[in-house]
């Protein structure tokens, strides 16, 4: 585990918004019965968090779960506690319908920040974002690949894509906040 | 002449000359010019010529329906062909060029076609050149060529950049003058989320030019103030120079930002193309003027009248000192008001109605302006520009009564809404007699999602052309809350409907009436048309090339249409109108690709090693989005020597293979298994934890879509690996079984391919570099061929599968992908001692090849089957089912006769093309010769030293030795024994040590 990088390196471009690769992230793909107990129980557990409703994420310390569709959660938290963390919901979902998975590995996540940061995505991603909560995920595409994005903070988007990718999103990224193409003044 | 005029202009700065150049000839003009304006104040009226006949052509309009004065903007990267100068803002160091002549605007030989016009009447293409068939080719499409087209193609790769963006609204209204801002302003208010666009540089559209009153107050001054209250609105986004150019399905808007064409190089990106998602889209898109059909009317300096204005208002232009205006409706006797006004000669206005009355021609005649009534034009006088006009009788054929000299005539036929939008998605229009023109039909709108309307016409877009009617007509298109604003005009008498002047022309008179100037269309030659059998407007259309052109005929369709109507002896709706389709105008292609240039033109794939490969000199090669290492090319190398060496070490000493591509799907739950036996021809379930099998996926139509090895990870999971380029693809036609047929099946399944990056430890010394590794037992007892074990190695988390693809000791060991280049640097290192050396996919073919495996895509196509490959022994006979088990048991399935697989070996030891046809006896029912056999896969063997192949031959397997022939390029024909297709270590010893 000493060994491991991210896809970029912590790659990081400033143009009239900062795009940043933000390092390894521990991410769990849990697929089952969002609706049962057990699953709430096992997650709760594992997490601290509640099972996040339909395109809703929900926070608790180091740790939060993105609703990703009716039978899948993304729980994303620190990279080393991600293995532990699929033992814990294994074990604790043993018997159920249920498959817990480390897919810290398979990609890359992204900060987008800075008081325009919703301009770079707007190029990019067929999403209103004036409209969207602060507790809303949405799973939609960055140009030509798919990614999820959520609100991570005052005036900052995180967004994960498949790590194979990692260096076209953050091209797109880096091409959609050069200075000079802001879309609205002021 | 035309040129500046000393006062007025509300849209130029006096005090900011720009400097330009028009075929090189150095210009001056004022910071907000159109380049139309700044070459009418230069007296250029001449700035193109014609497509067909080459005939000298000025500026006719003063907006978006220019059908004319298009030039060669920019130089170098920044050219671009086509551009309509009244579209076109002038800037510091503007460079233009006109087109389509040769050698010189002024003096061009083409024009000759005109005085061949005759020779060249519609459909003259089709008749002329159908016959002899090779003339097409090699005397008339190069002869076409050369005289037919306009711009020239940019020579330079483009240097700006161009973008898209998403933007969302309750209201996206198209369209900047009154009756946008009026729709704008009552939505709004009314709390909706607007989004206002406007095509020009400027809001208000022609009504303060037109000297309306609004409110009580100036049209310059309402605007202002309309302007000032919607930019206090935060629920309301404005954009200048931004047209919507297109209106699709569901309510979806393309918008056109020209963000840096009036400032090229400063940074910005120079077009933006907005994809909105909008409620309701409200065009406001105005209307445009009519030509008036009478003979000459393309010499320059005849233009519409209302575009004479703009220019004297906007920019303080006069295009003429002294000017005709010929009408058939009130509103053009406001051209002769402001040319009276800015202190210019209006000779006369020639009124092609019996009797003109009405509050406007009153004004004129208080001028002392004579006004004709029941006069037409019998023709225009002049070459290059215009010298004069002579005068008929609207209601005779020609005869002329008086000429009247003068350098610019301005002409109005009536207005026709600008539908565009409102039609691109099905808005349906109708016909109104009274006004003479298609304007929207409100109870046939284009519907969006739920059959609601998803579009409406505001202001003369929707037909209503008096000021008081356009801002209640957008008041209520925008929902109607509120009050509307308030305007007072003069009366206006109704217009009579003129298509040809004078109505009794003869041929002489139809020959040089201009309807499609861009396409040179003329009356006579829809008359012609008419004749000839062409009943349908669309039919009509093509034949002549009326309203193909650039500006889609955004002057010439209705006039067009009404000759045609005309001809035709029906009334106009009887024949209909051909239907808009975007854009609008023109966009440019950069705009439609947006970002996706150069290094982020596509997504790449690319694996945790790829910087590595990349910094040995890998030789890439794409397999779908992913980018691998071909070979690895040593200083000296061409890419066959490094591929050799490669084969040779890996079967010698070790071959690493960057893996990682390969997908691995992971599969769960108490049907897991279950599940696995439908979708591979194989049995699954069955087997034991820790061991691996070959499986077989095909479609339900029983052929083969996908291979790879099957893992018994636990209990209840397996891992499924896949081809590089069906990862995606096997992935989604699990979920799609599982979620469409087998829904309540208890399968979990996830795709785990980017999650591990998998090195093929490959060859005699393999076991000796996991061994230095250490950490795990990998001996032939502990770690057996096609079996698996996890662990740890060298300090990596890996799972080990004792697997081949190439028939030698072979480990694939897969670790987390973020310490797969670490672990792939632990390998080289680890190996160096044993000779390890990278390999390529080309090694891993030829490796494979030499095995007679097969490659999904290359033995497969979509056609073939299990069967055909001898893969029998991977299909189960025992299961009852599996997808494709039935398909693979139909007749043509099961004919013994199919192409099936073997080797193939030279006589002479060459490789064969690939996809190579073998040659059978006789010719089939269309006189091809008939064929047995096709290569699939076909190599240089560096092992055994001779070309090899693999390929799909009649009856294959039952005709070992038969020789083959395959012709070849250059009528060779290369011989072929037909052989097992395992040509090296047919007994697998090598693998399994």
């Amino acid at each position: 585990m000493s060994n491991a990088v991210s896809a970029l390196a912590g790659r990081s471009y400033s143009g009239f918004s900062t795009v940043r690769e933000a390092g390894l992230v521990g991410m769990v793909t849990l697929r089952g019965d969002l609706e049962s107990p057990e699953l709430a129980v096992a997650v709760l557990a594992a997490t601290g968090c509640a099972v996040p409703a339909q395109r809703r994420r929900t926070v608790a310390g180091d740790w939060s779960v993105c609703w990703m569709s009716p039978d899948e959660l993304l729980l994303v938290g620190p990279y080393a506690s991600a293995p532990g963390l699929v033992d814990q919901l294994t074990a604790a979902l043993a018997g159920q319908h249920a498959l817990a998975v480390d897919v810290s590995d398979a990609r890359a996540s992204f900060r987008v920040s800075g008081p325009k940061a919703a301009e770079v995505l707007m190029k990019l991603c067929p999403v209103d974002f004036s409209a969207l909560e602060a507790d809303e995920v949405r799973r939609t595409r960055l140009a030509q690949i798919a990614a999820a994005l959520w609100t991570s903070g005052p005036e900052e988007y995180s967004l994960v894509c498949f790590r194979s990718v990692a260096s076209y999103a953050f091209g797109v990224l880096e091409n959609a906040a050069r200075p000079g193409s802001e879309l609205f003044s002021g | 002449m035309s040129a500046r005029l000393s006062r007025g202009g509300r849209l130029i700065d006096r005090r900011a000359p720009v400097t330009f150049r028009f075929d090189g000839k150095p210009m001056t003009g004022f910071a907000g010019d159109t380049l139309a304006a700044s070459l009418l104040a230069n007296d250029q009226m001449l700035v193109g010529r014609s497509f067909k006949y080459h005939r000298p052509r000025g500026i006719v309009a003063s907006g978006a329906e220019e059908p004319n004065a298009l030039v060669g903007l920019g130089q170098g990267p920044r050219f671009e062909p086509n551009q309509r100068v009244t579209t076109t803002e002038t800037f510091e160091g503007l460079t233009a060029i006109s087109q389509n002549h040769w050698p010189s605007l002024d003096y061009d030989i083409g024009a000759v076609n005109g005085y061949l016009s005759r020779f060249l009447p519609a459909g003259f293409y089709y008749k002329m050149f159908l016959w002899p068939r090779p003339f097409w080719k090699h005397v008339y499409e190069p002869f076409i060529r050369q005289s037919a087209g306009l711009g020239k193609v940019p020579q330079e790769a483009d240097a700006d950049r161009y973008e898209q963006a998403y933007a969302f609204a309750d209201l996206v209204v198209a369209g900047g003058g009154i009756a946008g801002l009026t729709a704008a302003l009552t939505a709004a208010r009314a709390g909706k989320r607007v989004i206002l666009l406007e095509q020009t540089a400027h809001w208000g559209g022609r009504a303060p030019v037109d000297g309306d009153e609004i409110d009580g107050m100036a049209a310059d001054l309402w605007v202002k103030n309309a302007v000032q209250a919607l930019e206090g609105m935060a629920n309301v986004t404005m954009r200048l120079r931004t047209m919507v150019s297109g209106l699709y399905d569901h309510g979806y808007a393309l918008a056109y930002e020209r963000v840096a064409d009036h400032t090229p190089g400063d940074g910005r990106p120079r077009h933006r193309l907005w994809r909105i998602r909008a409620g309701k889209v409200i065009a406001a898109t105005g209307a445009i003027e009519r030509p008036l059909s009478f003979a000459g009317n393309d010499i320059p300096g005849v233009m519409l009248a209302a575009a004479v204005r703009d220019f004297v208002v906007n920019w303080a232009v006069s295009p003429g000192d002294r000017s005709v205006v010929v009408t058939n409706n009130d509103d053009a006797y406001r051209t002769a008001l402001a040319l009276a006004d800015a202190g210019l000669v209006v000779a006369a206005v020639i009124d092609a109605r019996p009797s003109v009355t009405g509050d406007l021609p009153a004004q004129v005649r208080a001028r002392g302006i004579r006004v004709l009534e029941g006069r037409g034009i019998a023709k225009v006088k002049g070459a290059k520009r215009v010298t004069g006009v002579a005068i008929c009788a609207q209601q005779g054929e020609g005869a002329v009564l008086e000429e009247i000299a003068c350098d610019v005539v301005a002409m109005s036929g009536g207005w026709s809404p600008v539908v565009h939008l409102w039609s691109h998605c099905g808005g349906k229009l109708i016909w109104d007699a009274d006004a003479s023109m298609f304007r929207p039909d409100a109870a046939r709108p284009p519907t969006g999602d739920a059959g609601q309307p998803m579009a409406a016409t505001a202001g003369a877009a929707s037909g209503a052309l008096q000021t008081a009617a356009v801002l209640a007509d957008a008041h209520a298109a925008a929902g109607g809350e509120g009050l509307a604003p308030q305007a007072t005009g003069p009366a206006e008498a109704p217009m009579l409907p003129v298509w040809i002047m004078p109505q009794g022309a003869g041929i002489a008179l139809k020959s040089k009436m201009w309807l499609d100037y861009q396409n040179d269309v003329k009356v006579s030659d829809v008359q012609l048309a008419a004749r000839e059998g062409y009943e349908s407007v669309e039919h009509t259309k093509r034949y002549t090339t009326l309203g193909m052109a650039t500006d889609q005929g955004k002057l010439s369709n209705i006039n067009g249409l009404a000759v045609l109507s005309h001809a035709l002896h029906q009334e106009i709706p009887a024949t209909g109108t051909t239907t808009f389709r975007p854009p609008y105008t023109p966009i440019s292609l950069g705009s439609i690709g947006g970002e996706a240039r150069g290094e982020i033109f596509q997504p790449l794939r690319q694996t945790p090693m790829h910087d590595w490969h990349s910094a040995q000199g890998a030789y890439w090669e794409p397999v779908g989005q992913w980018r691998r290492p071909y070979c690895y090319k040593r200083s000296g190398e061409t890419a066959h020597e490094a591929v050799n060496r490669e084969v040779i070490n890996t079967r010698s000493n070790i071959g690493l293979l960057d893996a990682s591509t390969l997908g691995k799907i992971l599969v769960k739950g108490a049907d897991a298994g279950r599940f696995l036996d439908m979708l591979y021809t194989g049995v699954m379930s069955t087997l034991p934890v820790g061991k691996c099998r070959y499986g077989l996926m095909c479609n339900d139509n029983g052929f083969l879509i996908d291979d790879g090895v099957v893992v018994r990870m636990s209990e209840d999971s397996w891992l499924c690996h896949t081809t590089t380029g069906g990862a995606d693809r096997i992935h989604a036609h699990m979920e799609d079984w599982l979620q469409c047929e087998w829904w309540d099946w208890k399968v979990h399944t996830a795709n785990l391919t980017e999650q591990y990056a998998q090195v093929a430890i490959v060859g005699p010394k393999a076991r000796m570099l996991l061994e230095k590794l250490g950490g795990m037992d990998v001996s032939r007892e502990a770690l057996p061929f096609m079996t698996y074990a996890e662990g740890t190695l060298g300090g990596f988390r890996a799972r080990v599968f004792r697997i081949s693809f190439s028939g030698e000791l072979s480990y694939e060991v897969a670790v987390p992908a973020s310490e797969g280049l670490a672990f792939w640097e632990a390998c080289v290192a680890a190996g160096a001692e044993f000779g390890a050396m990278p390999y390529g996919t080309e090694a891993l073919h030829v490796l494979r090849a030499e095995k007679g495996f097969i490659m999904i895509g290359d033995e497969t196509d979509g056609t073939v089957i299990p069967q055909d490959l001898g893969l029998g022994w991977a299909i189960s006979k025992k299961k009852a089912d599996y997808l494709g088990k039935r398909a693979q048991e139909r007749s043509h399935m099961a004919d013994p006769n199919r192409w099936k697989l073997v080797g193939l070996e030279t006589l002479d030891g060459s490789v064969l093309p690939d996809g190579a046809l073998a040659v059978a006896e006789g010719v089939n029912a269309n006189g091809q010769q008939r064929t047995q056999g096709r290569v699939t896969s076909t190599y240089h063997s560096p092992v055994l030293k001779k070309g090899i192949a693999m390929g799909l031959v009649l009856n294959g397997p039952g005709r070992m030795g038969e020789v083959l022939d395959f012709p070849v390029d250059d009528g060779k024909v290369v011989q072929a024994r037909i052989v097992d297709q395992v040509f090296y270590d047919k007994d697998g010893e090598k693998q399994n040590v």
